[in-house]
């Protein structure tokens, strides 16, 4: 099952910039929430996101209880050359996602 | 007798569109002076530590009115143009009584010609998010927006 869904426009112009849009599967738990025994879940939240274009770093975001479950981002990146978007999270427990997009410059 | 009978109702009329132009005046100025302003946030005075944001470029679009706190779109953008002038390095997104003010920061390392960034946030409840953009020289600029929260974003499960 993937982590995450990830939309880059199929071919991208040169020195423009590009919509990123990104959907990684996580609960986001705030912490503030009890399971049925009434114990507190622990806060387990995406802390840091980063997004690499070419092994460059073009966007990164930290996160926190106040991103809703399921965290959707949309951001822009300027078009160099063609290659690849990497992208990685982290949790609270240090759990380590990440995904790629490849990136068609015309 | 034939004056009086013409300035009587010229003042009637005089005086009514008076009270009617006060009465359309006097609610609009306390919303005007509140939107010049941002929302105390004790996480946000820390961050600006003495500095002042200007209250201008930034924008935060979040809908009036959330049924549902748990997932509510956001989108927040700085007016360009960036080059050769001083680029967008981080914005910074405070809540007013969310348990944690701190809701993200989204940071460009590098250059960007448009800088806008769409999410979706959770709301504890009704309250103000205050967005803070951080230029490359540190001219801060900021926004503000009110945001009517119907079911609460941290409640459910309990």
């Amino acid at each position: 099952m993937p982590d995450a869904r990830i939309s880059v426009p199929p071919s991208v112009a040169r020195g423009k910039p590009f919509e990123v849009r990104i959907i990684i599967r996580h609960a986001m738990e705030t912490g503030y929430r009890t399971d049925e025994s009434g114990k507190s879940i622990p806060r387990n939240v995406i802390k840091t996101f980063t997004c690499r274009y070419n092994g460059d770093v073009v966007f990164s975001a930290r996160l926190s209880s106040g991103i809703a479950a399921n965290p959707y981002l949309r951001f822009f990146v300027t078009a160099k050359d063609s290659g690849q978007l990497a992208f990685e999270w982290v949790d609270d427990n240090g759990v380590r996602g990440g995904d790629s997009a490849a990136v068609t410059v015309a | 007798m034939t004056t009086n009978l013409q300035s009587r109702p010229s003042r009637t009329r005089r005086r009514l569109l008076q009270s009617a132009a006060a009465v359309a005046l006097v609610p609009w100025l306390p919303a005007n002076a509140a939107a010049d302003e941002l929302p105390e946030i004790p996480a946000l005075t820390a961050f600006l530590a003495g500095r002042k944001p200007r209250l201008a470029r930034v924008h935060l679009t979040l809908p009036q009115l959330a049924d549902n706190g748990q997932t509510v779109p956001m989108k927040v953008s700085v007016d360009g143009p960036f080059a050769p002038g001083p680029r967008v390095t981080a914005i910074n997104l405070f809540s007013e009584a969310n348990p944690v003010p701190e809701m993200a920061v989204f940071e460009f390392p590098v250059a960007v010609d448009r800088a806008e960034v769409d999410s979706r946030v959770r709301l504890a409840t009704t309250q103000r998010i205050v967005a803070v953009a951080t230029m490359s020289d540190g001219a801060l600029y900021a926004t503000a927006a009110e945001v009517i929260v119907t079911i609460a974003g941290c409640m459910d499960g309990t």
